[in-house]
């Protein structure tokens, strides 16, 4: 079939201390002002320092009509700079693409509201603004009004609005553009999570109705469950072009590595972090899942592994972990003081494993590491080490509750639950 | 070249006739069968900014031109206790300040016409640019929010700013009538000019507040010399006085500040004064090589907006 996009060899190049250039103040545009003519004569360009950043390089991509392509890649990859590029709001730098149809972008819904005038006459602004016509807004407004539930508020200035009321009435105008291709840049940053779901919800119906769909985010699950195809950015170049389930699995992978991959190991005890009781071996994160090498879901059961040697006979040693999320906040602190085989009992000089088994349905969302800390006696920490390894959990199913996003929470256990009826009225 | 077409076939009937109910659609329910163009809608390429301005774009977003328009006129005066009035009083009170020190102290000379008339006449006008390209020329700056977001041919935004000053010269004008009324100045025929040369101050205006607007992206420095350049400009204007006050060898010279043809037009066509058509049509040139030339700089520098406001 024929693509609705084609983008050829599409490059675009910021030059990073130009922006500065522009705010300047009147005194340096006085001495540039002297100084660019002189640096014209010395050759062109001479006046443009700073370093030069590819956005985007060497893109090329289709995209059928009716598909809904996910955009993914870290923060820089070039993500917001492509939906720019295809919105026309900045022109590439060289290459080229292909729009055979209208296009419309929600890369900032709200965009070009009036915070003095009312909600009924944002309406129309604002539609005007993402290229609406008037008949067409007039012919829509009792359905955007009925979208946005702010019936009563119409004739209140939007600066009395909250910011929920605020984020409403600016999506339910935006997702009343009946562009051909939708660009759509991380709506699900914001908003709760009933907005949330009215969001994806409309941007089902969009894709549903046969619209092309371009959806930039950061948000694996909601890429995976309404994407069919990914594009995988990497310094802005393609990494990978494909099937939404494998590249979102690669991509994860490669970002977040899981398994066995993430461990400290001293081979060589006398290097090893420790004193003159214990030194450390390994420190090691282990999956549970049936390919170790999968990232760590919310679902998998994993197991922090600490090797140590014993270097004084005789010793009573535990291991504690305190595991901390990555906002810095320790989510637990754990022990193998009821460990069932040494717990008890001094150990004999030698090398030792203690591993913690961590269940499925406990931990929260996000990047995690821990501390390990060796304790004599059931009483004194000996030795303290911030282990390097860290390891992240991803959130790929899609939950019942329709929310997409990050529970809060330093934990986020499955927890049994009975409702019982106990009177009847 | 490794690009990847999945074919797709997500088109149920059921959307077709929801969207097929709605006549005006421009888009129609047609091409959401994938019926594609056969020439692309857009293409986007480096360096398309070089050709003249999309007229064609320009207008398929005029409804964009209203609504900025209206949106800059109904938000200038709100949370003011005077509102509308403050169109009104501007030149109004110009006006009674330059009738006792110009007219009356100074006795400058006004072409037989009471000085107050004279001077709200040619305060008219010059209100009117002075405040359309002030607007006009910080307009684009402080719609930066919308530039980096959102994609409509950014020549509306500057315009939009000349437009919503218009309506401020329609109420001004209103004060205008009863002061005629007063000293018994009657229209003439000449007053069927009085459109022709209000389009050209707006033209005028445009120009200037374009070309000034993109420059502003770029250099600050606009925002400081605008308020200068107003002044400065308003005392080579026949404003104050008019244009026989100079001796007749230099009024060439005046005259190649188009808003002189200009004041003097709103003049002669209120009191129907004979025209300075040499005069006038050195404006109407000026005019339109200065808004050819600022529309050409405008869409040069339009690409890099985005990336530098």
């Amino acid at each position: 079939m024929k693509p609705i996009v084609r983008v050829e060899k599409l490059g675009k190049k910021y030059v990073l201390g130009k922006r500065e250039a522009a705010y300047g103040s009147l005194r340096e545009s006085i001495v540039e002002a002297v100084r660019a003519p002189l640096n014209r004569l010395r050759g062109r360009n001479g006046g443009v320092a700073g370093e030069i950043l590819w956005a985007l390089r060497d893109l090329d991509f289709e995209i059928a009509p009716g598909e809904v392509v996910g955009v993914i890649g870290r923060n820089g990859a070039g993500k917001s700079t492509l939906l720019k590029v295809l919105s026309r709001i900045t022109e590439p730098t060289y290459g080229r693409a292909e729009l055979y149809g209208r296009v419309a972008s929600l890369l900032e819904v709200g965009t070009g509201f009036h915070p003095e005038l009312t909600g009924r006459e944002n309406i129309f602004l604002n539609g005007a603004i993402l290229g609406m016509r008037k008949t067409e807004i007039a012919r829509k407004f009792d359905e955007i009004v009925a979208f946005s539930d702010l019936e009563k508020f119409l004739d209140t200035p939007v600066k009395r609005y909250s910011s929920g009321m605020y984020m409403r009435l600016a999506f339910a105008v935006a997702s009343h553009l009946e562009p051909e291709i939708l660009l759509v840049d991380e709506v699900l940053a914001v908003g709760d999570a009933a907005f949330q779901k009215k969001c994806l919800g409309k941007m089902g119906d969009v894709a549903k109705e046969g619209r092309t769909v371009i959806f930039v985010s950061h948000n694996m699950v909601a890429v995976q469950s309404l994407c069919r195809r990914v594009l995988w950015l990497e310094h802005g170049s393609i990494f990978e072009n494909g099937d939404a389930g494998t590249v979102v699995s690669n991509y994860l992978n490669k970002s977040f590595g899981g398994g066995v991959a993430s461990e400290e190991l001293w081979p060589d005890a006398a290097d090893a972090p420790g004193d003159e009781t214990v030194r450390l071996h390994a420190v090691r994160v282990r999956s549970k899942a049936a390919d170790p090498a999968a990232p760590l879901t919310m679902k998998t059961p994993f197991s922090i592994e600490v090797e140590y040697w014993n270097l004084q006979p005789e010793t009573q040693l535990h291991v504690t972990l305190h595991l901390y999320t990555e906002h810095e906040i320790i989510a637990f602190t754990t022990g193998s003081g009821l460990e069932p085989n040494w717990s008890d009992r001094p150990l004999p000089a030698g090398l030792y494993r203690s591993t913690c088994e961590i269940p499925g349905e406990l931990m929260n969302v996000g990047r995690h590491r821990f501390s390990v800390l060796i304790v004599k006696n059931k009483s004194s920490v000996i030795y303290r080490h911030e282990s390097a390894v860290t390891f992240e959990i991803v959130d790929l199913e899609e939950r019942n509750l329709s929310w997409y996003g990050r529970e809060p929470g330093v934990v986020q256990p499955v927890l049994d639950w009975t409702t019982e009826q106990l009177k009847v009225v | 070249m490794d690009t990847t077409t999945t074919e797709t076939q997500n088109t149920p009937d059921s959307a077709i006739t929801a969207v097929s109910n709605v006549k005006s659609i421009p888009t129609g329910p047609d091409r959401l069968a994938h019926n594609l163009p056969d020439e692309p809608l857009v293409i986007i390429k480096a360096g398309s900014s070089w050709g003249v301005i999309d007229l064609k774009d320009l207008w398929a977003f005029r409804d964009l031109l209203y609504f900025l328009t209206w949106r800059d006129v109904k938000v200038r005066y709100k949370q003011t206790a005077l509102g509308v009035a403050w169109a009104v009083i501007q030149p109004l009170f110009t006006m009674l300040v330059f009738t006792l020190f110009f007219g009356r102290l100074a006795g400058v000379p006004s072409d037989n016409i009471p000085y107050p008339v004279f001077a709200y006449a040619g305060l008219l006008p010059w209100t009117f640019f002075a405040n359309a390209i002030s607007n006009s020329g910080n307009s684009l700056v402080g719609s930066a929010n919308l530039i980096t977001k959102v994609y409509f041919p950014r020549m509306i935004i500057p315009a939009a700013a000349i437009a919503a000053g218009l309506i401020d010269l329609a109420i001004s004008f209103l004060v205008l009538i009863p002061l005629m009324i007063y000293y018994r100045i009657a229209l003439t025929w000449s007053a069927l000019m009085f459109p022709v040369v209000v389009f050209l101050t707006a033209l005028l205006a445009l120009g200037v507040g374009m070309w000034l607007s993109a420059l502003n992206v770029k250099y600050r420095d606009v925002r400081f010399a605008l308020p200068f350049i107003v002044q400065l400009w308003m005392f080579i204007s026949p404003v104050i006085y008019p244009a026989s006050f100079l001796p007749a060898r230099f009024r060439w010279l005046l005259s190649l500040n188009p808003m002189t043809g200009i004041i003097e037009g709103y003049r002669s066509s209120l009191f129907g004064h004979a025209f300075n058509w040499g005069a006038l049509a050195t404006s109407a040139a000026i005019t339109f090589a200065l808004l050819i030339y600022a529309s050409y700089a405008f869409h040069r520098m339009e690409k890099n907006f985005a990336d530098i406001i």
